[in-house]
């Protein structure tokens, strides 16, 4: 692999309390102003391999034991996760993470404080917010713990946003939402793709809905990475279908991304 | 009815002194979810700090300027040496180690300054007033206007600085506010230190009401029903709770004093707080823990 200028995770191995190791050798890169996806069962590591570059690992007791992740050509080893999102990569946690106990409006605040922006700043990205997700406006002085998942999931997206990251790591971000949901959400993420530009690496277990939007796959497996390729590539292959995203990606798609309906 | 009038007024009055401590706790807990013990050893220390330089012939407003700069410094010693390295401990875990802090305080506190106790006198006259034909201490109106003052400049950072805000989001979800680039370790130092102004305040009332002495200690005690009452999480809530707890102490002692006893306003309390407990477990004005379903 040539030096890359955006993201590149090069052979990563990821240990838990010096004895669980979650990641073993895992390569990949992501090309500015793509969409990435990462697919793979439960367990495959996927949500490692976000933290391991957003370097919340610390916060679970897991380290990066061999490997290095190379972000714009800078090695981020020793980098705080705050000194990350100033530099543009942010990650949405898996579960959406918001502030219960914060209004919809002061969890979107909260992700612009990392760069310090003027109060007009921060009003004009807040605006900007709204305008990706209408939804949001209208329940702006809500308690966050009170809205329903979808609106949940736009909240953490939108919080994540205000941070005007370059890069953005979501994990997950069909977990628990109805279909139609999910389909508004990742909508979204394609239109912040084309139109300001933002990358995304996206973790998902529902992979026949991930890949229609990503250009890129990879499928991980118990925590190496199993194949990959173009996402049209990797949506026609059968072995992928089968072996990695189990035998009812192939046939109930569709219906599967559900597990809870909570919205 | 004027007796009754002024028991309630002079106990009010009282529960805000329980409030002041009881604020230092709110501080502390609502942004970083910590149970801190320490809170009447820092009082403690604060009050005994000021003494000491005021007995060594300084002025007024340079001890409690040296004094203040101690307990801030204190504040993010404890937070830097004791509660970092147990970062994503249980709470019962920060909970035991601000125990130890308190007995560490207390400790060090009394072989640098002695044991013996002081008398701290801050200017203000305590000569009763009447107000509408109440008597009315001087001293425990100049103690609540602080208190009041106090509160609303803690309401208004936490509810409208960007500081205050993040605080509540840490409070809310550490690893969240970690994602969104928070920086966790910042802030905290930022609370402790203002936690150890808060004490300082406290302090010097409660040393000028009781004399500086180890006892101050245990006004966390008292402080505990006051939260229970108005809620871990709420500045408002503290003030509340306080009022409740010292108008029930005082009316108490008054009208079932007679009945059960005496020594009702050593109890009381802790029955009340008990009483909340079964029925609005979050206190008053506490944040109660959104579940879904």
């Amino acid at each position: 692999m040539t030096a890359s200028q955006f993201l590149e995770v090069d052979n990563i191995e990821v240990l838990y309390s010096q004895a669980i190791l979650a990641l073993r050798g895992v390569s990949f890169r992501v090309e500015e102003g793509s969409i990435v996806a990462l697919l793979g069962a439960n367990g495959a590591g996927k949500t490692t391999t976000l933290k391991a570059i957003s370097n919340l690992l610390a916060s679970e007791r897991g380290h990066l034991s061999r490997g290095a992740i190379n972000w714009r050509g800078e090695i981020t080893r020793a980098l705080d996760p705050a000194d990350l999102v100033a530099r543009g990569v942010v990650q949405v946690l898996e579960g959406r993470h918001v502030f219960p106990q914060l209004t919809v409006e002061e969890n979107l605040r909260s992700g612009g404080f990392v760069r310090r922006p003027s109060r007009r700043a921060l009003a004009d990205d807040l605006e900007r917010i709204y305008t990706w997700f209408p939804r949001l406006r209208q329940r702006r002085g809500v308690r966050c713990g009170l809205t329903s998942g979808g609106e949940q999931q736009m909240v953490a997206i939108g919080r994540a946003l205000m941070t005007r990251p370059t890069l953005v790591l979501l994990d997950e971000p069909s977990m628990g939402l109805a279909p139609i949901i999910v389909e508004e959400i990742f909508h979204i993420i394609r239109d912040l793709n084309r139109n300001e530009g933002v990358s995304f690496l996206l973790a998902e277990q529902n992979a026949h809905l991930v890949l229609q939007f990503a250009d890129h796959g990879y499928v991980l497996e118990n925590g190496k990475v199993a194949a990959s390729g173009t996402a049209a590539d990797l949506a026609e292959r059968d072995d992928v279908a089968q072996f990695y995203l189990g035998a009812a990606a192939a046939g109930t798609a569709a219906v599967e991304p559900v597990q809870t309906t909570t919205v | 009815m004027s007796f009754f009038v002024e028991t309630l007024v002079g106990g009010l009055l009282a529960g805000v002194m329980y409030s002041l401590v009881a604020i230092g706790f709110v501080l502390v807990f609502k942004a970083s979810g910590v149970f801190n013990f320490a809170q009447g050893s820092m009082v403690l220390c604060a009050a005994l700090t000021f003494v000491t330089l005021r007995d060594k012939g300084l002025d007024f407003w340079l001890a409690a300027l040296i004094t203040l700069s101690v307990m801030v410094v204190l504040g993010i010693a404890v937070e830097r040496v004791v509660l970092r390295p147990l970062v994503n401990r249980p709470q019962i875990t920060l909970f035991m180690a601000t125990l130890g802090v308190s007995f560490m305080i207390e400790g060090v506190a009394q072989i640098a300054m002695g044991a013996s106790v002081h008398e701290l006198d801050l200017g203000i006259v305590d000569t009763p007033i009447e107000i509408g034909g109440v008597q009315v201490s001087q001293f425990d109106l100049a103690a609540a206007g602080t208190a009041g003052i106090l509160v609303i400049a803690l309401s208004i950072f936490f509810n409208k600085t960007r500081i205050g805000i993040a605080l509540r989001a840490i409070a809310d979800d550490p690893q969240a506010a970690l994602s969104i680039g928070i920086r966790l370790q910042t802030l905290w130092q930022i609370v402790w230190g203002v936690a150890g102004f808060v004490s300082l305040v406290a302090g010097l009332l409660w040393g000028a009401r009781q004399g500086v002495q180890f006892a101050l200690t245990l006004v966390v005690l008292k402080a505990l029903p006051v939260l229970i009452i108005g809620g871990f999480t709420s500045m408002a809530g503290a003030i509340v709770g306080g009022l409740i707890v010292g108008a029930g102490d005082s009316l108490a002692e008054i009208y079932l004093g007679s009945l059960l006893g005496g020594s009702v306003s050593t109890w009381f309390a802790y029955v009340l707080a008990v009483a909340f407990l079964l029925v609005r477990p979050a206190g008053l004005f506490g944040e109660a823990p959104i579940e879904r379903i």
